[in-house]
């Protein structure tokens, strides 16, 4: 028997522990326990449903259309996520397409390119999920803080813009600081990663029963992918977004 | 359109006129009809101005009459919704904003502060800084050369607002807009800026300043136009505003009673 393979009463045993997070709020009163039920009861209701759906893709013999076609909707779905985390940000629903569809062209081209995995559903799936999972708050963080250092920051702007630079070259210094403050939390965890934290990916791999030293070499390829993939989308989502706070006559639109 | 000054320099009342055909053609924006500020709330509403002299031009009103507004479009950094400015004879909008924001360059109520020292601020405005420049500019507006390699961040409010002056005098502007550049200072601060602002008016470099100061504005200004509303007020000569026929104008100008 595989030693992953969790049954009914498995997984009943594991919700022991959803009862005792459940115990601690009813005791401390945290008034937390419909949400905590909410969550553990949306989390068990999406995973089967995303289980049974990678069934249909992942399978050796599925045409690899049916894993595009999941990409298409995983990246449409990424994109509504981050336009309804900053609806006031202009395009943003458009723009954040666009990054994650660039990030995902430029990680998943390195590693099928290289064929350091196998392009098949089995992989090009769950790669390309990590790459808009690990992507989507950093690309929310950028959106949000440079369209509101435009707005904060205005006068420095303006000032810069007054001096006879270009929209560009006056956004730039702050366009330099949120990709720098989207990027430092993910470089920070990849220094960390074995001492404090053990990826999920590996500990996955470990429990699933596959030699520690393999999961390693996933784990890492995948670290790698998510630093790309972050550095990619912030990329394109500040450089699309700081377009769309000027216009075309080096002038800061005021959003007031 | 406005009545000239009779006090108005000859050269700059033909260069209204003519200054196409002039080599070196005083700087003179024209405004006709212009309306600016929200699509569906216009602050300025048909506003006909021509800024034809040397020296300080004041722009006084109450606030919300559409000061900055005005002096925002001159140098681009906003549109009017309707009407057409010109500068040195040519439609603003033809202007490269880069370009005209050089020539036409802008200080704030806030001199805004760049991260780094001044010289680092300077070196915004002026890429190819050297050190004999910086320290001619720091003479110019008063400041020990040492400040140079201070930070920025650390001048006081009259010293961060006469680098503000001195990075914009970098660009070699032919106009100078001012918008209550002593607004956020002390007296004494108050005092240095606005001698700073006559030097550069008596350099040949023309001012337009705005100021909510009757005493600065007495102090500063040959001429001065009047908003209320969004609209010319009064236009002309401060001698001529003192008497003129709207109370609200000759307070505004701080008229003697």
């Amino acid at each position: 028997m595989n030693r992953a393979d969790i049954g009914l009463l498995g997984l009943a045993a594991s919700s022991i522990l959803i009862a005792v997070a459940l115990g601690i709020s009813l005791w401390r009163r945290l008034g937390l326990e419909r949400d905590l039920l909410v969550a553990a009861l949306r989390a068990l209701v999406q995973l089967l449903i995303v289980g049974f759906a990678l069934q249909l893709v992942v399978d050796d013999d599925d045409p690899l259309v049916f894993s595009l076609l999941w990409l298409v909707v995983m990246h449409v779905f990424a994109a509504y996520t981050t336009w309804r985390r900053a609806k006031d940000v202009p395009s943003v629903f458009a723009l954040s397409l666009l990054a994650y569809s660039a990030s995902a062209v430029v990680t998943l081209g390195v590693l099928f390119g290289f064929q350091v995995y196998d392009l098949e559903g089995r992989t090009i799936v769950p790669l390309a999920g990590i790459v808009v999972g690990n992507s989507l708050s950093a690309t929310v963080l950028v959106s949000r803080r440079l369209f509101d250092a435009a707005k904060e920051r205005r006068p420095e702007i303006e000032g810069r813009l007054a001096l006879g630079l270009s929209a560009s070259d006056a956004f730039r210094p702050i366009l330099r600081e949120s990709l720098r403050t989207a990027l430092v939390p993910q470089i920070e965890s990849t220094k960390a990663v074995g001492i404090i934290a053990l990826p999920g990916a590996m500990v996955g791999l470990i429990l699933a029963g596959v030699d520690p030293a393999d999961a390693v070499r996933v784990q890492i390829s995948v670290m790698y992918l998510v630093l790309g993939s972050v550095a990619t989308t912030t990329a394109v989502m500040s450089l699309g977004i700081s377009k769309q706070l000027f216009t075309r006559s080096d002038q800061l639109i005021r959003r007031d | 359109m406005g009545t000239y000054p009779a006090e108005c320099p000859r050269h700059a009342r033909q260069g209204a006129h003519s200054y196409v055909s002039r080599v070196t053609a005083p700087p003179v924006f024209e405004l006709r009809d212009v309306y600016a500020g929200p699509a569906d709330a216009p602050i300025l509403k048909g506003i006909d101005l021509v800024v034809p002299c040397d020296g300080i031009l004041a722009v006084a009103g109450p606030s919300g009459s559409g000061k900055s507004t005005l002096l925002r479009l001159l140098n681009r950094l906003d549109d009017p919704l309707s009407g057409t400015i010109t500068w040195e004879g040519r439609d603003l909008a033809d202007w490269d904003p880069k370009e005209l924001r050089r020539r036409v360059a802008m200080v704030f109520q806030q001199a805004p502060i760049f991260p780094g020292t001044v010289r680092d601020n300077f070196l915004v405005a002026l890429p190819e800084l050297d050190d004999e420049r910086a320290h001619h500019v720091l003479d110019h507006v008063g400041m020990p050369r040492e400040l140079l390699d201070r930070p920025a961040d650390r001048l006081s409010g009259g010293e961060a607002q006469r680098m503000s002056i001195a990075r914009a005098l970098l660009t070699d502007p032919a106009v100078l807009l001012a918008d209550e550049p002593t607004a956020a200072l002390d007296f004494a601060a108050r005092r240095t800026v606005e001698d700073l602002g006559l030097e550069v008016a008596t350099s040949g470099v023309p001012l337009v300043w705005i100021t909510h100061d009757t005493t600065q504005l007495r102090r500063l200004a040959n001429h001065a136009v009047v908003l209320i509303a969004g609209e010319v007020a009064a236009f002309g000569h401060i001698s001529e505003l003192d008497v003129h026929d709207d109370v609200r104008v000759r307070e505004l100008v701080g008229a003697p009673q």
